[in-house]
Parts: structure tokens; C-alpha cells; sequence
């Protein structure tokens, strides 16, 4: 089942939490909504849930408005971020309770409802747990009940908010690929929330950005990480390095480096900022008659088959450090050290006019 | 000692145990011991005499009867008042929660006299109870209104606490899976409520029980309609009836235990059935 949000807006006080979003999520699709806290992709959540009302903007549910539906009649199957169980039930009870809350004309039958809820603990791969209290299982296991739950119902939708949010980070990469196999095989359309962006790249479908309320991008994960749309998604997505430049009809000049920017042709004489992955940047011992930057090796960090170099460009003031990702091999080659001059060159550069106030957000 | 004494992190095991086992027995053992030995004055049959009269049947029917009920409605009042103050906004509700704990907080007497004059039949409300025939001071419907009334902060201070503990996402959870309001607050809420539910109701018992003060205003202390057993005790002992008043004692005493005993229990086998931790960490 599809979800379509049109231009959804809510407000907390005077905190704007969703500013006229749109979003649409194919039948199927595993999407992620990405932001750091407060960029809204929770509340967005809830209200796909209708745990939350918007003050403006609809939810359509396979092309129908759901926008004043009860929580209770969506349909839905949620997940939260501390599982949310019910500590005075069996784990069996808590998978139970949403069949059996159900009026008596469509509750299932006491065999039918074993049936479905074993299956489901057998999906989950808990069903030696049954008889157990939630505070006896692990957070690992417990979110999964709360999956199991949510599943029981037959929701039409999956909603997570941060599923993984509360563990540890080797059960979290686990859970992870564990939830990526299940939609495989289920198919359900899923929306879950998080801040990791990793967790977002490596699971989902596609990926949704969020700041401030508003949507950055949306794409596949090798879309928002190779092209991000806006600098606060190049910032928010992996490590990237800053440097700023001047822009003017389609060139752009950062320290000795001048190179070609033809998306920005109608600039006039421009503040800009360039952004640099760690793995696009480019060592060399000597400058190759090319255009390249001066920096001093301050800091070798060598982490398996890549080594990490922490670089402080000449003339420099303010010492800002730039990062490079070099293959192990290529830093045996050049022979370097910390405290060695090199020259750095960027293979591939994203130019952004600076404004004035910027979105940015650490 | 040693033997059950496990090492411990935290210090001062010894001192601290030696010293509540002795605080309590000069507080709480003593004193009761006291009772049991004063009525060992009395002979088996002369105890049984004095325990079983009549008059002071009468008198535990009526305490035990009417605490009994007046920690009833606490309890289902008390957990009204908490589950407003704690899930409502609502102007004076600092006053109000502060009011709470009024009965708490005022002489007993106070409380005795402030009721009686309002529910006297030329009284506030008893002018209008009257003569819809219903009469509260000097009755033992009196004694249950007071009752009611020093027992509430109990059973509010003990729900107000848990209920504020209880996350919202459960009751989300529980929407989102299709049960309504009436199903979510049996099934989900209720279940977590219900010990600190019980422990209002043993205190707010407990205090009844005890309750002597308040009661004497309004009861009107007629012989076998409206008597409680510890105004029997203290007319006994302005009566130089030492002896008469202990054994009488020492029955509430054993009564008010095996109750608190029988509450414990249900407490314990409540927390067996489900955890006592406050689930998700």
C-alpha cells in the first residue's frame, strides 16, 4: 500500500516541526527518513501513524484521505524506539493483544490466535520466549517482539521510529540486515526513522533527508551520498571536507586551485564552498606541474587497508584540518609521515554558493 | 552472621542492620510485646469474655466494616484524583495536588469537628440530606465519611507516582494495535496501576483502622451501632481497665496484621506474575 503526504505542517509552540511536506512512498518500498534531532522526521512519522494530527497538509493512504482517521483504523504497525512492550504480559500475551482486542465478530479464535502468534515468534525467531516478561529478554529481543507485535495485526504499513535507537552496535548491525531480509520477504511498505546515517544507507530503499522540518533530498542511498542535493546533506552524509572559495562565471578559485564550474555560470563574483570527500582527495610528493594545494601531514591514522591522513593546508590561518583517504598501498609508495609536505588535489568537488546564513547544522 | 553476611561493595552492613533491628524493637517490638504481656495478666476464658461481648463485636464490625469500605471508595476515588492531576493540565492544580494532602496534614480532631458540623442535620450539607432521610452525623455512615477523608492522600500518593511512569508509548503501542480507550486502561494501564493500587488501599485501611480522633466527633459513640473499637479501648482505660483494654488491642493488633499479611501477599504473587522492574530500562 502506498502512502502520499501533502504538504504536511505542524508546529509546536513556536517550534516549526514539519514546514509543508510532501512526500510519497511507493507500495513496498523500504524508505528512511534521515535527520538529526528536531529536523522533524519523527513527528512526520507520527503523523503518517496518526499518533500525531498535522495543522495543515493530508495523509492518503493507497490514494485515500486518512488525514482524520483514528490511530486505532489505520492500520498501521508501529515500532518505538523502547519496544514499547506491555511489562505485565507474557511475550506471548503481547503479541496476542492486538487480535485479541479486536471486536468479537472479527477476533480470531483462541486455536487461531496461538496459531498466528507462533508463527510470528517463529518469524522473529523468539518462540522459545513465549512465557517470558518483557524485562527478562534482552533489548535485542524485546524490539523484536515489539516487531512481532506490530505484525500481528496485519498492518498495511510498517512505521519505525529509531528501531535500533536503544542498542548496543553490534546487535543494532544485526537487527539491521535482519530487518532488511524481513521486508524482503514480506514486502511491506516500511517507513522507519533514524539519525544513523549508515543505518539509512545500508537498509533502506530509498532515503529521505530532513532538516529543520523540511525534506533535502530524496533518493537512493548512492544518490543522497554521491550527489547530495544541498550542503546540509553533504555534511550530514559521511565524513566531507570544507573548503572555501570564490566563484565567478562558471570558474571557481580555491587557494591555488582553479577549476571549472559550469553549473554556476551565472555567478557573479561569490563567496562559495567546495565539498570534498576524504577518499576524493588526492596525495602527491610534488605538485606535477597541476594546480594543487600545499598541506602539512599533521596526523597518519592507519585503520586495516586504508590509512587516514589529517592535513593542515599552508597559509592557513585557522588550521582547519582536512581529511584524506588513501589506500594503504598508495601510502607505502609516497613514503609518508606526519609532519611530511605534500601537495592534495581533489578529484571530485561539489560547489555550493555560500550565503550569508547558512542551514548548517552540527 | 558471617554465614549469611555476602561481601558486599557498599560498607557498614553490620552497623546498619544492628541498627535498625534495635531501632525497631525499641520503636515498633517493644511496645506491641507490651500489649501481648499486659494481657497475659488475664486468664484464657477471661480474655475470651472480654473479646467476645456483644458490645464489642459490635464495635469490630463496625471499624474493620467501615475502614474496609472507606478504603474502597479511596481507592477508586484516590485513583480518579491522581489520574486527573497527573494527565490534566488544568488552572490550580498545584492547589489542588497541595490540598491533597490536607487530611494528611490536619489534627484529626479538626477533621472530626469540621465534618460533623457540616453533615449535623443544621449543618451545611446535612440540611439537605435530612430530609431525604438520610442522616451521616452520629450514625455509622458518619463514621465511614471520615474515615473516607483521612484516608485519601494514600492511595493518590502512592498511584500519582506509578501513573507518572507509565509512558505514553504504551498506550500509543496499544492504539496502534487497535485497542480502544476502555481496553487500553484495562488491559494495559490497570495491570501496571494495580500494586501501588493495593499498597494505597492496606495504608488507607491501616489508617482507618487506627483512626480515633476523627471519628469520636461524628460517630455519636452509641453501645452497638456506631462505637468504634478504640474509643472501647480508651473508655476502658479510663476505667483503670488495663488488662480489658490490651486483650482488646491485642485483637486489632492480630487483625490489622493478618490483613496487612493477606495484602502482602497479594502483592507478592501480583509482582510474580509480572516484573516488579519498571519494564523497558
Amino acid at each position: 500500500m502506498s502512502i502520499e503526504v501533502l504538504s504536511l505542517s505542524k508546529q509546536f509552540g513556536t517550534f516549526a516541526a514539519l514546514r509543508d511536506v510532501s512526500l510519497q512512498v511507493q507500495s513496498g518500498e523500504l524508505l528512511a527518513l534521515l535527520g538529526p534531532s528536531g529536523s522533524g522526521k519523527t513527528t512526520l512519522l507520527r503523523v503518517i501513524a496518526g499518533l500525531e494530527s498535522a495543522d495543515s497538509g493530508q495523509v492518503l493512504f493507497h490514494g485515500k484521505d486518512a488525514t482524520n482517521q483514528h490511530v486505532r483504523e489505520r492500520q498501521v504497525g508501529f515500532v518505538f524506539q523502547h519496544y514499547a512492550l506491555f511489562r505485565n504480559m507474557t511475550i506471548f500475551e503481547n503479541v496476542a493483544f492486538g487480535l485479541r482486542v479486536r471486536p468479537k465478530e472479527f477476533r480470531p479464535s483462541k486455536a487461531e490466535i496461538r496459531e498466528r502468534v507462533m508463527e510470528l515468534l517463529h518469524l522473529v525467531q523468539l518462540d522459545w520466549l513465549a512465557d517470558r516478561y518483557p524485562h527478562q529478554l534482552s533489548g535485542g529481543q524485546r524490539q523484536r517482539i515489539a516487531l512481532a507485535r506490530a505484525l500481528a495485526v496485519e498492518p498495511k504499513v510498517l512505521l519505525l521510529d529509531e528501531p535500533f535507537g536503544a542498542l548496543d552496535a553490534k546487535v543494532r548491525k544485526e537487527l539491521r540486515s535482519w530487518l532488511r531480509r524481513l521486508h524482503d520477504d514480506m514486502h511491506i511498505t516500511s517507513v522507519f526513522v533514524t539519525h544513523d546515517q549508515e543505518e539509512a544507507l545500508e537498509v533502506s530503499d530509498r532515503v529521505v533527508v530532513m532538516n529543520e522540518g523540511r525534506i533535502e533530498q530524496i533518493g537512493t542511498p548512492d544518490e543522497v551520498y554521491e550527489q547530495p542535493a544541498s550542503p546540509f546533506v553533504y555534511e550530514f552524509l559521511g565524513n566531507v571536507n570544507l573548503f572555501h572559495g570564490r566563484l565567478h562565471r562558471g570558474r571557481a578559485w580555491i587557494g591555488d586551485l582553479e577549476v571549472d564550474a559550469p553549473e554556476h555560470a551565472e555567478a557573479e563574483e561569490m563567496a562559495a564552498i567546495a565539498y570534498v570527500r576524504p577518499h576524493e582527495i588526492e596525495v602527491e610528493r610534488t605538485r606535477n606541474g597541476e594546480a594543487a594545494l600545499a598541506a602539512q601531514i599533521v596526523h597518519v591514522l592507519s585503520v586495516g587497508p586504508i590509512v587516514r591522513l589529517e592535513l593542515v593546508r599552508e597559509n592557513d590561518a585557522e588550521r582547519n584540518p582536512v581529511h584524506a583517504e588513501i589506500s594503504k598501498e598508495r601510502f607505502r609508495e609516497l613514503q609518508l609521515a606526519k609532519g611530511d609536505k605534500v601537495f592534495i588535489k581533489p578529484k571530485r568537488l561539489d560547489l555550493f554558493p555560500s550565503y550569508p546564513h547558512s542551514h548548517l547544522q552540527h | 552472621m558471617s554465614t549469611f553476611k555476602q561481601y558486599s561493595i557498599l560498607p557498614g552492613f553490620n552497623l546498619a542492620l544492628g541498627f535498625t533491628l534495635l531501632y525497631l524493637s525499641l520503636i515498633v517490638l517493644i511496645p506491641l510485646s507490651a500489649a501481648f504481656i499486659r494481657t497475659a495478666e488475664l486468664t484464657w476464658p477471661e480474655f475470651w469474655t472480654i473479646i467476645t461481648t456483644p458490645r464489642v463485636l459490635a464495635s469490630y464490625r463496625l471499624t474493620f466494616g467501615a475502614s474496609f469500605a472507606a478504603a474502597l471508595v479511596n481507592a477508586a476515588f484516590g485513583l480518579l484524583v491522581a489520574w486527573v492531576l497527573v494527565r490534566y493540565d488544568f488552572p490550580g492544580k498545584k492547589i489542588v495536588d497541595a490540598l491533597v494532602d490536607l487530611p494528611f496534614a490536619l489534627p484529626t480532631a479538626v477533621a472530626g469537628i469540621s465534618l460533623t458540623a457540616l453533615y449535623a442535620g443544621n449543618g451545611w450539607i446535612g440540611q439537605f440530606l435530612e430530609p431525604l432521610g438520610i442522616k451521616v452525623a452520629f450514625t455509622p455512615l458518619g463514621i465511614f465519611v471520615a474515615l473516607t477523608f483521612i484516608g485519601l492522600p494514600f492511595v493518590v500518593r502512592t498511584v500519582q507516582p506509578v501513573l507518572e511512569d507509565i509512558e505514553a508509548e504504551l498506550e500509543e503501542a496499544a492504539a496502534t494495535l487497535g485497542a480502544n480507550r476502555w481496553q487500553t486502561f484495562t488491559r494495559v494501564i490497570f495491570p501496571v496501576l494495580f500494586p501501588a493500587l493495593i499498597t494505597g488501599f492496606a495504608l488507607a485501611f491501616a489508617r482507618a483502622v487506627g483512626e480515633y480522633g476523627s471519628v469520636i466527633f461524628i460517630a455519636g459513640n452509641m453501645p452497638m451501632i456506631s462505637e468504634i473499637t478504640p474509643l472501647l479501648i480508651i473508655t476502658k482505660l479510663e476505667q483503670y481497665d488495663y488488662a480489658g483494654a490490651t486483650a482488646l488491642s491485642v485483637v486489632m493488633l492480630v487483625i490489622s496484621f493478618i490483613l496487612l499479611l493477606i495484602i502482602n501477599l497479594l502483592q507478592w504473587w501480583n509482582r510474580r506474575r509480572s516484573s516488579d522492574s519498571l519494564g523497558s530500562p
